[in-house]
């Protein structure tokens, strides 16, 4: 409070000169002590600059620790020199403009690293208090990515004096962080990490975690400090690990490895002998430390310890785990905080996980949903459905390099890649397929030879690098929920569209008459002929569709994964087995497939982090055995639906 | 006279006999590259591994799309002893120039090094055991894929999964080996593969001997397995699969045991498959995951079906063209089409014509190349008024049978 109402003052009386001299006074005084500053004595002559108020303080304190506070060599008075040209702009200590210098009439004022530090420190209170909220920031940014304890001081300090509310909330904050790492008294600390509760912040954490952190030291007596616990041999530290431990603390002698044995053989090399042993004999290990006992006994080399006075020693010696942290109440409140911490943040993982299942499976969904309607209502097998695919990513790319408009060019895309697509399933449809109807396997060949064609034309026409295609900005960026739990935009726009396909597709097989033809044609077409329906019309409608909806999923996944020729095949086989699994003509089957290899996957990711090829490989076998138990996936269809 | 159920295998024997001869000759006088002995060393193994693909698919009804991860298991099983023999006696030539004689650690550790510093690992995995010793390392050339192909085709028969679910299944099992070998812990040194595999560990040969030696063996492999199968198809077992072809659950109700069959069958063709992939990579030198790619597999899919199904010479016929075909389109030897609009650079182009081709022998010429051999020898399709000769998926089409 008091500091507030002094800069307001400072602020209100900038122009008047008495205070604005105030600085200029206390270096004057302090001149000899300034010149040759010491760490121990300067801290009352710093904290006094500080004090008066006068807006140079901060100018001249800042200049000092940059080594710009200068002496004018031809009358000894003090200036803030700023670089400019080749010499300096010189600045009296009020504040008023004193011409130039060239370097070589000044000698600049050098305090060493230690009074620099001082400085730094003083003048951290002049930047969090900054009239300029974006400077107080910058302020609190720097102090939050480099703690020290120096900054909690004036941290404090700062906190009743700040207006803004997220500032101030930040700074309480900080304040905190600092108190639990630097604070000197114990129970201050161990306060401040109890007021944090489970807190999930990804900075409590880093604070908190030095606390806990510890080293290990070998010892035949319990070690000064505070002991984390004391290690079992070979179960919580291995042997080898051990052994460096106990050379480290002097208690054994360091064992031979094998580089320095066969060094130190070579370099008792003698005539073609080894301590009496032939060169050509040292062939086995055997030999080797035959030879190098018998160099011991000639004392040609050192004693290495032997396995036997290796293990003794490691039996004698006990093992400790030690805070670095000395303070026992501290490093005991900072394990139980982590522990609620780390209950917590499981929890939230595993909701961040079911998210993440969740986007994949819409993917998978999405992707597949055409083929649920070639493959599952039709029965026709296309392999050129992960080039349609391919397609409409292109189209959106195309688009969008003739409309600028990001929002505008995905407009545009979707619906112009559903056309295209659907007239490219049509024709694949009149002229290949339509001929194979009833052969399978002929008709699974025909259009792996289409999805060459179309992949080798794609790679062609748009090359082999990756192209882009740009979501909208309001697509960017993620909802954060937590420092644990997010989804980034662009995956609930897919989890949106996978929702509106899933509804389409029910609406239109079972509400509109077109559905209604087409499940009557795949069920037995000669009847659905003898009805009146063109069955050659209807496969081919249904043919486009399914084609159409995998140009759309194109465009959607497009927008987060590489457009290259090879897009869509990525996706085929795990499209197929999302289909097969789920129960082949099935909608729900579909999802509910797509739902199991989305969560399968992202589970398996979680295990194992790094190595998303283990997770594709084991979810491919898992896969083949489930298709073991369920021959026709989660939801099969019974009686005459079935087909068969 | 030899019944004339057998010619066609004896005309066989005959032109891969004087093929060898003239490329042997050719070969001796410098006629031809030593890559190009290379070359048509691999295709012979290729038509060997479309043999196998005819027998499955062809004569049993399988569409397996998996049968190139046996053959590229093959190759790595073949590839860890060259690969490991090779090392050691780099590592020990190396060694012996340390002043001391090497131990066996020593060696053991530096050949570990040698291999699988690239992968940032410097211990030899489990799976390379047994890869110091070739005969044993051989016996894994069968064992590895033949167990793969039995425990796979075991589960898949046993709960009658058929049709194209057997042939995505089989697509899946490569691409999940393919995506496993990828790996850099999978102990197969990851995408970089296996290198290295043409130099033969204690051969001082030059490479024109060593490919001609491989090129022998590719060619005595193909005709051996080409009169072994000879024999299986045209004896009662042949029947049997080409029944269980056309009607499986008739040949249920016979009483014969399809899942063994097929088992038997599918198991068979995996061995074959991986035997011509140990004797393909030495001559190809490399060999990495991406040689698993589901899209391989198509392709022998795609050589049987140019050739002509259901007959062994029309497997060998379609996978030498279309092979030989796609290296020679592929090694921007052909010369550009100009159209006037634009150039066709075959290098480019040729998998759409490939492609489209394909296309148009499934629509219009079921029998492929094969069909013009019976043309040729007044063989005709049965009148069956378009049936196929059975209910099931794989089933011969009218057009394709022979009377």
């Amino acid at each position: 409070m008091r500091l507030t109402t002094c800069l307001l003052v400072a602020f209100c009386l900038l122009p008047l000169p008495s205070l604005a001299q105030e600085a200029a006074r206390i270096v004057a005084e302090n001149r000899a002590q300034i010149e040759k500053p010491s760490r121990q004595t300067i801290g009352p002559l710093i904290a006094e600059l500080v004090g008066s108020n006068d807006p140079m303080a901060d100018d001249i304190l800042s200049a000092w620790a940059d080594k710009r506070l200068v002496i004018r060599k031809s009358d000894s008075a003090m200036f803030v020199a700023v670089a400019e040209g080749d010499g300096f702009a010189l600045i009296a200590l009020d504040g008023t403009p004193a011409g130039t210098a060239a370097k070589a009439e000044l000698t600049e004022l050098k305090p060493n690293a230690g009074v620099r530090g001082l400085i730094a420190t003083a003048l951290v209170q002049f930047t969090l208090s900054d009239p300029d909220p974006r400077k107080r920031q910058a302020a609190l940014t720097s102090i939050a990515q480099d703690p020290t304890a120096e900054a909690l001081e004036p941290l404090r300090a700062a906190i009743a004096s700040e207006e803004d509310a997220g500032l101030k909330a930040q700074k309480v904050r900080l304040e905190r962080l600092l108190t639990l790492r630097f604070d000197p008294s114990s129970q201050a600390r161990v306060a401040a990490i109890d007021s944090f509760g489970s807190d999930l912040g990804l900075d409590l954490r880093a604070a908190l975690n030095p606390l806990v952190a510890t080293t290990r030291i070998a010892s035949s007596t319990p070690p000064e400090g505070n002991i984390a616990r004391e290690l079992r041999l070979g179960s919580d530290i291995p042997e080898d690990e051990a052994y460096v431990l106990l050379v480290a603390a002097s208690l054994a002698p360091a064992r031979l490895t094998l580089e320095d044995q066969r060094a130190a053989l070579l370099a008792n090399l003698k005539d073609g002998m080894v301590a009496g042993v032939p060169v050509a004999e040292l062939n086995t290990q055997a030999a080797r430390d035959r030879a190098y006992t018998a160099l011991e006994a000639s004392g040609a080399v050192p004693v290495a310890a032997t396995d036997d006075e290796a293990k003794a020693a490691l039996k004698a010696a006990k093992f400790y785990e030690v805070y670095v942290e000395p303070d026992p109440a501290v490093t005991e409140a900072a394990e139980e905080a982590l522990t609620r911490i780390g209950t917590k943040v499981g929890i939230m993982q595993t909701a961040d996980l079911g998210l993440d299942a969740l986007s994949l499976a819409s993917i998978y969904f999405l992707a597949a949903i055409g083929l649920a309607i070639t493959f599952g209502v039709m029965g026709v097998i296309n392999m050129a459905h992960g080039e349609f695919i391919t397609i409409g990513a292109y189209t959106g790319y195309v688009v969008q390099l003739y409309v600028p408009d990001y929002t505008l060019s995905i407009l545009v895309a979707l619906p112009l890649a559903f056309a295209i697509t659907f007239a490219a399933g049509v024709a694949l449809e009149r002229l290949v397929i339509r001929h194979l109807y009833k052969r399978p396997l002929e008709t699974l060949l025909a259009t792996f030879g289409i999805s060459i064609a179309l992949q080798q034309i794609l790679k062609n026409v748009f090359g082999t690098q990756a192209r882009p295609l740009t979501s909208p900005a309001w697509l960017d960026g993620a909802l954060v929920i937590n420092d644990v739990v997010s989804i980034s935009y662009i995956r609930i726009a897919i989890f949106v569209l996978a929702l509106i396909f899933l509804a389409f597709f029910l609406y239109l097989m079972k509400r509109t008459r077109l559905g209604l033809e087409v499940r009557a044609v795949t069920q037995n077409p000669a009847m659905a002929a003898s009805m009146g329906i063109d069955p050659d019309r209807i496969n081919m409608l249904t043919f486009g569709l399914g084609s159409g909806i995998a140009g759309i999923a194109g465009v959607a996944i497009g927008l987060f994964a590489k457009v290259t020729s090879e897009l869509g095949t990525d996706y085929i086989v795990q499209s197929f087995m999302t289909v097969v699994v789920g129960g082949v003509g099935s909608i729900w089957g579909t999802l509910s497939g797509a739902v199991m290899i989305g969560s399968f996957q992202k589970v398996i990711e979680f295990f194992n982090p790094s190595n998303t090829l283990a997770a594709q490989t084991y979810m491919i076998l898992f896969i083949i055995l489930f298709i073991q138990f369920r021959p026709r996936g989660i939801i099969a269809l019974r009686g005459r639906a079935a087909g068969d | 006279m030899t019944h004339p159920r057998h010619r066609s295998a004896l005309i066989f024997l005959a032109s891969l006999a004087i093929f060898t001869i003239a490329v042997t000759i050719a070969a001796q006088f410098g006629l031809v590259s030593t890559s190009f002995v290379k070359t048509l060393g691999k295709t012979l193994c290729l038509c060997l591994a479309a043999l196998a693909m005819d027998l499955i698919w062809g004569y049993a009804g399988i569409l397996s799309l998996g049968h190139m991860a046996f053959f590229a298991l093959g190759g790595y099983m073949v590839g860890m002893w060259l690969m490991y023999a090779r090392t050691e006696e780099i590592v020990i030539a190396s060694m012996s120039n340390g002043g001391l004689p090497a131990t066996p650690e020593e060696i053991s550790q530096g050949i570990a090094t040698q291999i699988f510093g690239v992968v940032g690992a410097s211990d030899l995995p489990a799976i390379w055991s047994f890869a110091n010793s070739l005969p044993l390392q051989l016996a894994l050339v069968v064992a590895v894929p033949g167990l793969l192909a039995l425990i796979f085709g075991w589960l898949a028969f046993r709960s009658r999964v058929t049709g194209v679910y057997l042939s995505i299944l089989t697509q899946a099992m490569t691409l999940a080996l393919a995506l496993y070998l990828f790996q850099n812990d999978s102990g197969l040194r990851g995408n970089n593969g296996l290198s290295g595999l043409q130099n033969l560990p204690g051969v001082t040969a030059g490479q024109d001997a060593v490919s001609l030696w491989f090129f022998w063996a590719s060619a005595a492999a193909l005709a051996l397995t080409y009169v072994g199968l000879h024999a299986i198809v045209s004896g009662k077992f042949g029947s049997v699969i080409r029944a269980i072809r056309d009607d499986e659950a008739r040949v249920r109700f016979l009483g014969y045991s399809v899942e063994g069959y097929k088992l038997f069958v599918f198991t068979l063709t995996a061995v074959i498959c991986a035997f011509a992939g140990a004797l393909y990579y030495p001559q190809a030198g490399i060999i990495n995951p991406a040689e698993l790619a589901p899209i391989a597999s198509i392709y022998l899919a795609v050589w049987v079906a140019v050739g002509g199904r259901g007959r062994l010479y029309g497997a060998v016929i379609g996978a030498a063209l279309v092979s030989l075909l796609s290296s020679w389109f592929t090694g921007g030897r052909v010369p550009s089409v100009d159209l006037g609009i634009g150039t066709i650079n075959w290098v480019d182009w040729w998998l759409v014509l490939l492609g489209l081709t394909f296309v148009c022998v499934t629509l219009f010429s079921p029998k492929g190349i094969g069909g013009l051999f019976d043309r040729f020898a007044g063989v005709h399709a049965p009148d069956r008024k378009g049936a196929p000769l059975g209910p099931d998926d794989g089933s011969l089409q009218e057009k394709e049978a022979q009377e």
